[in-house]
């Protein structure tokens, strides 16, 4: 029966969010996971983990689309069981993580499932390994001569065109990160605010030519049958009528260039990482 | 046909009054009873759910009346006046999670639920509440996908409640106060009710929902009067019954089978149809091999007795979650006696009622579930389809090519109109014990990254051909259902919030408006004082349309 509500509306209020708020108050972290290390409940847990997490996490829990790869510790949101217990059935207001239950695409799980889940978690974790390379020389490139920061925010500095990649180094794979940067139109940046949608903005590109024949080119922000919103390359934003356009294409072809070799030896884009990784040295 | 103009007067008398005012009022209602033909007293007859057509301003069943087929014969609003449709009220439920309510409307009074298993009485000229009620549900529910709830079901003085603690209520249509209530099973194994009941003579019919919990489906009849229970059909065989040994071993004890959508009825030959739900555990076939009886099949019951007449499997031993529930559309074209159902599994089925039997079967979205077909007709399970522990990408994905939404059948164009959704899901296995009450899906999915297509649609399809006659395209898929009316109009509405009027014959948008959440519901349509009405539910408010 699970009649999923995965994609629900373009926009940017999820009512749907909150509702599982008042679902999932019963349960609270209680300190330490009853079950820790305990190899048979971290194989249920995978089941549990498979079932309810990895639509976003992906399998073996090494990052989905949009969910950050959890193998990873220390955890953004906190590292302690009784942290680790709230996000996942909290969830982390303004990102894609949703509370426990709240998707409304299935049952939610009780909170010896949740144990199960951070047991499974737990026992694929993995040491950090620090990012090397030059973070100073990364900030270089990226407000430089790389030129990141024409379309892309760090800190409240740069473009709007491209996603903010303030928090990308925490919630983004490095494999991820080079593939972003070597191919950006294989998989499109997807949005983190969006929880409840499958497919979230993904920042296509929009070429429009309006009644008076205008040519516009820029980034899609919403569209529905009816209108569509985009920024321009010059920064403008657009909230158009579809009917009255000449002419409309929204394409998953990005309008980031592809940063080759040549654009970007590998050792920059390695310092490129290095500055994304310790958010541009803040830890 | 014009909206008739009677029968509207009690309802606004009761809005218009404070309640200090209800004796003089109940004294008002006596003579009105005494003096005014049925139809005027507000009491819905068994007969009048019969005729339920032959009074177009009223909406008495789910699916406008017993064929199922969500139209209706008011042609006030038509293709040359519906550009100029305004809201005329809103109705906020003040409640978050997805709201699928389709209305009831009875001589000018709305009857409809929210969230939470809320209930609720408008005036439906106005929007102005006569009564509220809202179920009192215990704090450990766990119902899968939303504490959703899609309508009452009305007969006599009474309205019919299903509960996500799995009770049929009985409210006074007049003041909501509860007249009967019936637990019919226990919730905590993972039974709960989100369908609006169907009245059928002097019993109410109710179909369980906990398919993702390894419960043991079925159908309920219960005494409208009193509540007492009057039959159960189990959608799973028990052992010595036939069709148990489609089950492997025990299995057929935590089957699934959930006949979670409200069925038709066919007065001529006494038949009421229901149709069931997936298999458990929904995406894994291991340890219930077998075609799984009566899964993902089309029930046709004696409403008597709930005996079995005969059944239609559209999906064997599913391992994808396609649900058959789909209100099964009776239509009659050409003398022939047909249902009408565009299944989850991607084809669109058109049966023989009198039998159940398959006269053809045609995809109408993507499928790779099945390539090919039996000798019957019927697309059959390809091999390679299975979840693997990696992940096989299927389509549809699992929340189907259409789902509970309905569609609907316009008798003018002799055309079917469904929700489309276009989309394909990587399925993976996550084998899960059975454990009373919690989630038994034995599998995970996902979007599949590389698929394309993704995208929702409205698709005319014409059953004599099963081919697409034409289609709307959405952005994304969407979870609203589809009214149409003898106007030359369909309804429907997106994922992005605009519930829409488009030309029945050609699918030319006329109109649209943005509701500003998901329509996550079923339209429908009534008319007040000679004046047509269109309502929808989307966010938590109900919407009612109309022309200037």
């Amino acid at each position: 029966m699970l009649f999923l509500a995965r994609r629900t509306q373009a926009g940017f209020a999820l009512t749907a969010l909150a509702f599982g708020l008042a679902a999932a108050a019963p349960l609270r972290a209680q300190g330490r996971n009853p079950y820790a290390g305990d190899a048979r409940i971290a194989k249920i847990g995978e089941s549990q983990y498979r079932a309810n997490c990895a639509f976003c996490h992906g399998l073996g829990a090494r990052g989905g689309g949009r969910g950050p790869d959890l193998t990873r510790t220390p955890k953004k949101h906190g590292d302690t069981d009784a942290e680790i217990f709230n996000t996942i059935n909290n969830g982390v207001p303004g990102t894609a993580m949703p509370p426990n239950g709240a998707t409304q695409q299935g049952v939610g799980m009780t909170e010896e499932e949740v144990w199960q889940v951070i047991t499974y978690i737990r026992s694929v974790e993995r040491k950090p390994v620090p990012v090397r390379g030059n973070a100073a020389h990364g900030r270089e490139l990226f407000f430089g001569s790389a030129a990141c920061s024409t379309c892309h925010m760090f800190r409240g500095q740069g473009g709007r065109l491209g996603p903010d990649l303030t928090a990308a180094g925490s919630a983004r794979s490095a494999s991820y990160l080079v593939e972003s940067l070597r191919d950006p139109s294989r998989r499109l940046a997807q949005g983190i605010s969006e929880a409840m949608k499958e497919f979230s903005e993904e920042y296509q590109t929009v070429n429009v030519v309006t009644a008076e024949g205008t040519k516009l080119r820029g980034t899609l922000l919403n569209e529905d049958s009816f209108t569509i919103q985009f920024l321009d390359t010059r920064e403008q934003l657009h909230s158009l009528d579809k009917a009255a356009l000449k002419s409309l294409e929204v394409s998953r072809e990005s309008l980031m260039p592809a940063y080759d070799e040549k654009m970007l030896p590998a050792e920059d884009l390695q310092d490129l990482l290095a500055f994304l990784a310790n958010q541009g040295g803040a830890r | 046909m014009r909206p008739s103009t009677r029968g509207s007067q009690l309802s606004s008398f009761s809005a218009r009054f404070p309640r200090r005012g209800r004796l003089p009022l109940a004294a008002f209602l006596l003579l009105a009873v005494a003096f005014h033909p049925a139809t005027t007293c507000g009491q819905v007859t068994a007969d009048r759910l019969l005729n339920a057509a032959k009074e177009p301003q009223n909406w008495l069943t789910y699916s406008g009346d017993y064929t199922g087929r969500r139209y209706s014969a008011l042609d006030q609003i038509q293709t040359a006046n519906a550009a100029k449709l305004v809201p005329q009220w809103a109705y906020q439920t003040m409640a978050e999670g997805k709201f699928e309510t389709t209305p009831l409307v009875v001589d000018g009074v709305l009857y409809a639920t929210g969230q939470d298993d809320r209930a609720f009485a408008l005036d439906a000229r106005t929007g102005r509440p006569i009564w509220q009620y809202q179920r009192a549900l215990p704090a450990d529910i766990r119902p899968c996908c939303g504490r959703v709830n899609r309508g009452v079901a009305i007969l006599g003085d009474k309205v019919f409640l299903g509960t996500l603690d799995s009770h049929l209520i009985a409210l006074d249509s007049k003041t909501g106060n509860v007249v009967w209530d019936v637990t019919a099973v226990d919730y905590s194994k993972g039974y709960s009710f989100t369908l609006a009941p169907l009245a059928i003579k002097n019993l109410v019919l109710v179909g369980v929902s906990g398919g993702e919990y390894g419960i043991r489906g079925f159908i309920d009849a219960y005494d409208a009067a009193t509540g007492e229970r009057r039959w159960r059909f189990y959608t799973i065989p028990a052992p010595g019954e036939p069709g148990n040994s489609t089950w492997e071993a025990d299995s057929w004890r935590i089957g699934g089978s959930p006949a979670w959508i409200t069925g038709t009825y066919d007065p001529e030959t006494n038949t009421t149809f229901w149709t069931t739900g997936n298999p458990a555990p929904s995406n894994r076939g291991e340890g219930r091999a077998g075609d799984n009886l009566y899964s993902n099949s089309l029930l046709a019951l004696d409403p008597d007795t709930g005996k079995l007449k005969w059944y239609f499997q559209f999906t064997r031993h599913d391992e994808h979650d396609y649900d058959a529930t789909q209100v099964p559309v009776m239509a009659d074209i050409d003398s022939q006696k047909l249902i009408l159902q565009a299944n989850r599994n991607g084809y669109f089925y058109v049966l023989d009622r009198t039998d159940g039997r398959l006269l053809h079967a045609d995809a109408y979205a993507k499928v790779s579930w099945s390539r090919e077909k039996d000798s019957s007709g019927l697309p059959v399970t390809a091999q390679d389809g299975s979840p693997t522990l990696q992940g096989n990408p299927v389509c549809p994905g699992a929340a189907g090519a259409t789902n509970w939404m309905s569609p609907t059948y316009d008798p003018q164009t002799k055309l079917f109109y469904v929700t489309a959704r276009e989309q394909c899901d990587v399925f993976s296995t996550a084998p899960q014990p059975y454990e009373a009450g919690h989630a038994y899906y034995g599998s995970a999915y996902f979007p599949n990254d590389e698929a394309q297509p993704f995208y929702g649609a409205l698709r005319a399809l014409d059953p004599a051909t099963g081919k697409v006659k034409w289609q709307w395209r959405h952005p994304s898929p969407t979870w609203s259902g589809v009214l149409s009316t003898a106007g030359g109009l369909v309804f429907t509405g997106d994922a992005e919030g605009n519930f829409i009027a488009l030309d029945a014959a050609t699918g030319k948008a006329l109109w649209h408006f943005q509701c500003g959440a998901s329509v996550y519901s079923s339209p429908m349509t009534y008319a007040v004082n000679g004046k047509q009405y269109i309502a929808v539910a989307a966010g938590s408010v109900l919407f009612a349309f109309a022309l200037p």
